[in-house]
């Protein structure tokens, strides 16, 4: 399986290295350093690399290349997966996934790693598990630390690897007990030049914080679970029951967690928020364009659109722009060729407009095709689909959660063609 | 510092040591100190050096084997975590001298109480394979060991082993496949992959193929799976039936919730089983999972691509309706635009042709040029693949030409060359121009491929070529090598055809040909020289010159990239990176005739069929007595008289109405209950006194009963002999299944009872279905008796034979009723559910009601009761059940009505598991010309069989049941609802519930049982004061109390 991991930065330094099987030697690496030379982009650089004797999987991921050298045949998806919650595990362990955060807490990434794969085989990979072998710093205690002289290591066996609900360690307490949802919703689309939808569609995600004492058995129910047209799950959900009865039960993890995502028919025509009036144009003589981008609300049912973005990756023949924004604020770089325009709240009465000249330079052709929108936007305490949660119940334990339930509609990979 | 004595000090060298291997520098000198510290108390510092250990001891080796007694010590640890670590240390450490050490450890481990360690230790094998392969015998019989592990912890590390150490040895999984299957939706989601891919290949060597037959039966294979026999019988040999496995059928439907997995890597596995293994229709349910994991991050988008390109070449079909989930967006990373491009070009068909063309549009204004020429390569493709866009694609490329773009220009070219190429009709006016064309285009190849054109086509454009010829002719220095060759062969087909016009030009591209820079180029001018210039030297070839050059040249034929990859198993490394990676292990073949499938029988109760043991009683005796209530309910008074329980004072109706009745049945069903019982009694002496071999009996009862078919209507006289026969075998056999309570007479009489009454329920409907014309009369004479609902209870007495009885006499006397027992219901509703209206059925109506009889067929289903009437002015034929919902319920149909003729009306029972929950069951109901999609909706109280217990077991029962399983409500009762015989009523009508006495006249109690996992529920209605009410129920079933407690609320609250 997967037989050595190699961290290294965008400029190609190697910074970690972890071996489960024997030493593999890091010039493996230089494989992929000239794979990565030659993509423009880091995103580019293929996933999986053939070499000689080695095969090279690799994910990029904030900022940073996780590489793994593989030997034998192995599903890649299986080492995408993994790479993908090693870097999960660091983000949940020291908050951000960084050079800097991985460099700091060299010994205790590795012992992570040294507990999640045995001779490259996945091992303990719950957060929760991990968490009790491995406690995660908090200021206070790395202060505790340095004072007495006792460790992050838990003096106490996992106890959630042996149960058969992994992903819950045992004992768990808590004074105030609250469980919280989110409804978080995306909007994928692609609107083409006239504002026509040519693709829409909504993928959602509950997200959970449970933090409740002993063992609580909860269940979710929807009001219009029918909706749900392909789902999957945390593993701790029962699949049957849902199935059967459309009714999501669960031990949940303790802390934070995804417990589904979920995808919605897409029969149902989807609402798009806002719609964005736009005009791009270079004039076929001189060096010279225009542009004019106003945004608007739609179909928004009665909330109030925040938080709206417009992103364009401009061409590069570009020189310098020169714009008014009516509402909001926009920053143009000139070395990537970014505009960003930050307009925040949408106000119906007074529709935010951007406008003003482009300036090309000298010579250079008219560009082919017009730079697309990529919007962003969020709209507070609305399910975009009209999914609603219809109540939770817990089971298993004697006292009153705290329950709350927040929904939240933002903008997907939503793109605007012009 | 490591020879400090203070913990703290030493934690500090070591981490620094660690930092030191994490960044990749050599710590290795460091060895001798740090092996000291193995002993350590601290178990932090303990696991740093562990952790160092492991890294260095292959080079160090001497110094290693100190370490060694600490590990073997921590061995026999009594805590599992530390032999655990103990193990999985010493396993890592890759000296070759101690597997020895390591073999015995893992033999130990092997056989450790906790799964954890064996968990480990299945890791361990695979370390030590990898280090001494000589061992491979033996680890060979620990993996055997291993696999028949009952545990989730273990079966995914094994099965790794297993694939690593020896994945030939195929043998090893019969006996643990269905073992397998069955858990693997509780292995942690690595193991299932491995188990998932394992099984793929397993099941390609011992299934055959679902993909044989296209026709009818492919269509409906699910149908075929229960109903085969009979259509074997029916028609013969004309149509050899493909009949799934039932095991492969397990794989199928086990691994299917796996797609629902939150792990991308899992849901793929379940993806490429499908594919490799399901009858093609099956196959579609994949689709949506894949499309979602689209959503995911990039590197799983590119793996997941890869596999739908492949899939989408085979089949169009699964993919299309996603097909906008394929559309590029301007900020995905190059090589997903490419993937989804291909997707798009191969889901391409003449309905969604235009939509494609006007997306790839789009895409060809693209600011990735590399992009934009991808796309217009797509077209292309689209272009050859469907005729009818062919010559609009060519328009659309032609106009690309004008295109400011290079690259965008000089693809379409390219492009177009090769469609060109491939329907060399009449598009001369496209190469002219494309000649109009050619000075201002200047990417080489782009020329080049013009130029290819002129040549080729010259006769086409006589005018034209010339002239261009010209062109080249004064520009030929400063041309790329790719074009001068190009017009050195265009000038040598120009000389052949036109040699008036052209030789001048000719002669002077080969002089300058001559002297170029680069060999190629001078070589193919002498060649062409030699070939095409008439002189004394030229011989033989010169007259060929023009059937060289001029040769009719074969389309190119433009297809994917991803053509030829399904030869690779799908999801796998070789599959993505299209070579076979070290380690790839191929597919098999589908065997022509399956091999012997009674390999993987295992002497073990399936855990499918298995009932959730619940208050320590097996789910069988519970039903075995919950039929014989309810078909004989004198004998229950006889249990009144003996112990006092009351367990069915509605049911003392006409027994002498019914017993005529009985007899005109028994007559009938005798026939066919002789040779069902010869063959179970028969059996049931063979089975030993092992509950799990009677336990596999009762499961493989069904499909047997099927087969009976009725052969000799006249052998009744046999009857008496066959049942005593069987009673005295089935009491053996019950007893030692051990039955707990005690009631040994009772449960002996309950199993002769329940396969009597299963004889005698069967003929009646083999009976409709065969010979229902001829019988007519009888049919409609059951129907009076057995189903027309009555208000009343159904007659269900029906007269034993006397010895039988007298028999039961004696022995249910001694029955003791400390035990909860399934009674007849309270109360048959009347109500009866529309299934299909005359309106919607063409004349077929067809109602459902719930006759609250446990189910014949399976104690687990619930049995539903249809009346099919015609009111149509002409018989209806083959009334059958056609296809199922896929994912649908477990059901046993009823045979298949040959004719029913008009103004009839016939009654037929149907078997559904509803599986404890209230989820419709859809199915269709056919005749011969039509199909009517129907589905039957189950209340939650229809879901229960009553249950009778004394109040104390109630209360006993209810103590086990609080916290979760305890849901109540206070109501406020309708004024008539406040006496004991309403409520009973009430109560009844919900549910089907048994009543249980009480002591207090304010409390009632109701009791019952789940009928597929037969789950207790208790219900008890207090009444309070100002007729309120507090309604409690009691239930394991989490989701079942809830909605029973508001179907009952609304009853009881019913003004």
């Amino acid at each position: 399986m997967i037989n050595s991991l190699f961290l290294i930065n965008p400029s190609g330094e190697i910074f970690l290295e972890k071996h489960w099987k024997s030493v593999v030697s890091r010039s493996v690496c230089d494989y992929f350093l000239e794979a990565k030379e030659k993509a423009l982009e880091p995103e580019d650089v293929p996933p999986v690399i053939h070499t000689p004797h080695h095969y090279l999987i690799s994910i990029y991921r904030d900022k940073l290349f996780f590489l793994s050298v593989i030997q034998t045949e192995v599903p890649p998806l299986f080492v995408i997966e993994f790479l993908h919650r090693v870097a999960e595990m660091i983000q949940d362990y020291f908050g951000e996934c960084s050079e800097t955060v991985v460099k700091d807490h060299m010994v205790m990434v590795y012992e992570l790693l040294e507990e999640m794969l045995d001779n490259g085989f996945p091992l303990a990979t719950e957060s929760n598990v991990l968490k009790e072998m491995i406690r995660p710093p908090t200021i206070l205690r790395s202060v505790v630390n340095t004072l007495t002289g006792t460790s992050n290591v838990g003096d106490t066996f996992p106890t959630g690897q042996l149960s058969t609900i992994p992903w819950r360690r045992a004992g768990v307490r808590y004074t105030n007990n609250e469980a919280y949802f989110d409804v978080v919703e995306e909007i994928d689309a692609i609107l083409d030049q006239s504002g026509t939808t040519v693709f829409a569609e909504i993928q959602g995600v509950v997200e959970a914080c449970v933090k409740l004492s002993g063992m609580p058995d909860l269940t979710l129910s929807f009001m219009n679970p029918r909706l749900l047209d392909d789902v999957s799950f945390h593993p701790c959900v029962r699949y049957k029951l849902w199935e059967s009865e459309r009714v999501l039960s669960f031990i949940p993890p303790d802390g934070n967690f995804t417990l589904m995502t979920y995808h919605v028919n897409a029969q149902n025509l989807v609402a798009i928020p806002v719609y964005v009036k736009q005009s791009i144009s270079f004039f076929e003589c001189g060096s010279d364009g225009r542009l004019d981008v106003t945004v608007g609300p739609k179909q928004t049912m009665g909330k109030t659109v925040e938080g709206v973005m417009v992103t364009v990756h401009l061409p590069k023949t570009i020189l310098s722009i020169n714009l008014t924004a009516t509402q909001g604020s926009y920053t143009y770089d000139n070395g990537t060729k970014l505009l960003v325009w930050d307009i925040g709240k949408l106000n119906p009465q007074k529709l935010p407009n951007l406008r003003g000249s482009l300036s090309l330079q000298a010579g250079a052709p008219k560009p082919e095709e017009n730079p697309s929108l990529n919007i962003d936007l969020n709209i507070q305490q609305l399910a975009i689909s009209g999914l609603k949660v219809n109540r939770l119940d817990m089971f298993g334990e004697k006292y009153k959660p705290f329950k709350g339930v927040k929904y939240i509609t933002k903008a997907g990979k939503f793109q605007v063609r012009t | 510092m490591l020879e400090s004595n203070k913990d703290s000090l030493k934690l500090d060298a070591m981490k620094r040591i660690i930092a030191l291997i994490a960044k990749g520098k050599n710590a290795s000198e460091l060895f001798p100190a740090v092996v000291k510290n193995v002993a350590s108390k601290n178990i932090e510092l303990k696991k740093l050096v562990y952790v160092y250990l492991v890294r260095y001891a292959e080079e160090q080796q001497d110094l290693a084997l100190l370490s060694i007694s600490t590990f073997q010590r921590a061995l026999k640890d009594p805590n599992q975590l530390i032999r655990a670590s103990a193990l999985r240390v010493l396993s890592s450490i890759r000296v070759p001298i101690i597997v020895p050490i390591m073999m015995l450890a893992i033999k130990e481990a092997a056989s450790d109480m906790s799964p954890y360690v064996r968990k480990t230790s299945a890791h361990a094998i695979q370390k030590l394979y990898s280090l001494d392969p000589d061992q491979k015998e033996h680890l060979i019989e620990v993996i055997d060991k291993l696999l028949k592990d009952k545990s989730t912890l273990v079966a995914g590390s094994v099965v790794m082993a297993f694939e690593e150490v020896c994945p030939d040895r195929i043998d090893l999984i019969h006996k643990n496949y269905r073992k397998l299957c069955n858990l693997l939706v509780d292995v942690e989601e690595w193991g299932q992959v491995v188990i998932i891919t394992m099984l793929t290949r397993y099941a390609r060597t011992q299934f055959t193929s679902p993909w044989k037959e296209d026709g009818l039966f492919e269509e409906n294979s699910e149908t075929a799976f229960y109903e085969s026999d009979e259509k074997k019988t029916k028609n013969g040999d004309e149509k050899k039936s493909y009949m799934m496995d039932p095991d492969h059928r397990l794989l199928l439907r086990n691994t299917k919730p796996l797609l629902q997995s939150r792990n991308t890597a899992v849901v793929v596995s379940v993806a490429q089983l499908y594919w490799h293994l399901a009858p093609k229709h099956e196959v579609g349910v994949i689709t949506k999972s894949l499309v979602r994991l689209l959503r995911s991050h990039r590197e799983v988008q590119y793996v997941v691509l890869q596999n739908i390109a492949t899939m989408s070449i085979q089949r169009k079909g699964m993919f299309e309706p996603y097909m906008k989930s394929f559309y590029v967006r301007s900020t995905d990373a190059t090589h997903i635009k490419s993937l989804k491009l291909e997707i798009l070009t191969s889901l391409a068909n003449e309905a969604n042709i235009s939509t494609i063309l006007r997306e790839f549009q789009t895409y060809v204004k693209s600011q990735d040029k590399q992009f934009a020429a991808g796309t217009i390569q797509a077209i292309g493709r689209c272009a050859t693949n469907i005729s009818e866009v062919t010559d609009t694609c060519l328009q659309g490329l032609v106009l690309l030409l004008s295109n400011r773009d290079e690259t965008v220009v000089a693809e379409s070219v390219v492009v177009i060359k090769k469609l060109l190429q491939t329907q060399p009709t009449q598009h001369s006016d496209i190469i002219k121009h494309m000649a109009k064309l050619f000075d201002n285009i200047a990417v080489p190849m782009a020329r080049a491929s013009i130029l290819w054109l002129m040549g080729e086509y010259c006769e086409r454009v006589p005018q034209i070529a010339p002239d261009v010829l010209r062109k080249m002719a004064k520009s030929f220095t400063s041309e790329e090598d790719i074009v001068k060759l190009q017009t050195v062969n265009l000038a040598a087909k120009l000389y052949l055809t036109n040699s008036k016009q052209t030789k001048l030009l000719t002669q002077y591209i080969l002089n300058l040909g001559k002297y170029d820079q680069n060999y190629d180029i001078r070589d193919r001018t002498r060649f062409i020289r030699q070939l095409i210039v008439p002189n004394e030297k030229s011989g033989a070839l010169g007259k060929y010159a023009r059937r060289i050059l001029l040769a009719p040249k074969p389309a190119p034929v433009l297809e994917s990239t991803y053509k030829d990859r399904d030869r690779y198993q799908l999801g796998t490394l070789s599959h993505t990176i299209n070579t076979k990676a070290s380690g790839y292990l191929e597919l098999s073949d589908w065997p022509a005739v399956a091999p012997d499938q009674s390999v993987r029988n295992v002497e073990v109760i399936e855990p499918v069929k298995e009932w959730a043991p619940s208050l320590g009683k097996t789910g069988k005796s519970k039903l075995s007595k919950s039929s014989d209530d309810k078909f004989y309910s004198d004998s229950g008074e006889e249990k009144e008289k003996g112990s006092g329980s009351s367990s069915s004072d509605d049911s003392s109706s006409s027994s002498e109405e019914s017993s005529s009745e009985a007899e005109s049945d028994e007559e009938k069903s005798s026939s066919q209950s002789s040779e069902e019982s010869d063959k179970s009694s028969s059996q049931s002496e063979k089975s030993s006194s092992e509950s799990d071999s009677e336990q596999k009996k009762t499961t493989k009862k069904p499909p047997q009963k099927k087969t009976v078919k009725p052969t000799a209507k006249d052998s009744d006289s046999d009857e008496n002999g066959n049942v005593a026969k069987e009673t005295s075998s089935s009491s053996a056999e019950e007893t030692s299944s051990g039955s707990e309570s005690g009631s040994d007479a009772d449960s002996h009489s309950g199993t002769e009872r329940k396969k009597k009454t299963k004889s005698k329920a069967k003929p009646k409907m083999e009976v409709k279905s065969t010979k229902e014309v001829s019988l007519l009369k009888e049919v409609s004479l059951l129907d009076l008796d057995d189903f027309t609902p009555t208000p009343v209870t159904r007659p269900k007495m029906s007269v034993l034979s006397p010895s039988l009885l007298g028999d039961l006499e004696g022995l249910s006397l001694s029955n003791i009723s400390s035990t909860i027992q399934v009674s007849g219901p309270a109360f048959v509703p009347e109500k009866s559910h529309d299934l299909l209206h005359r309106m919607t059925g063409k004349g077929l109506s067809a109602q459902y009601q719930f006759p609250r009889q446990p189910c014949l067929y399976q104690p687990t289903m619930v049995s539903v009761q249809i009346s099919l009437t015609n009111t149509t002015d002409h018989p209806l034929e083959q009334i059958h059940i056609g296809d199922r919902d896929p994912t649908g319920l477990d059901m046993h149909c009823f045979n298949a009505i040959e004719c029913l003729l008009p103004e009839a009306s016939v009654t037929v029972s149907l078997g559904v598991d509803f599986n404890d929950s209230t989820q419709a069951a859809n199915f269709q109901l056919c005749t011969k010309e039509d199909q009517f999609s129907v589905s039957i909706q189950p209340a939650v109280g229809e879901l229960f069989l009553p249950a009778t217990m004394t109040e104390q077991d109630f209360r006993k029962e209810q103590g086990k049941l609080l916290g979760m399983n305890e849901s109540s409500a206070t109501i406020t009762m309708a004024a008539e609802n406040t006496t004991r015989q309403p409520i009973s009523r009430q109560v009844a009508t919900v549910a089907n519930l048994g009543v249980v006495p009480s002591g207090q006249d304010n409390i009632h109690r109701f009791a019952g049982k789940t009928a597929s996992s037969g789950a207790l529920v208790l219900v008890t209605v207090e009444l309070r004061e100002l007729s309120a009410a507090l309604i409690t129920i009691n239930t394991e079933k989490s989701v079942m109390g809830p909605m029973l407690l508001r179907d009952l609320k609304r009853a009881l609250a019913w003004a």
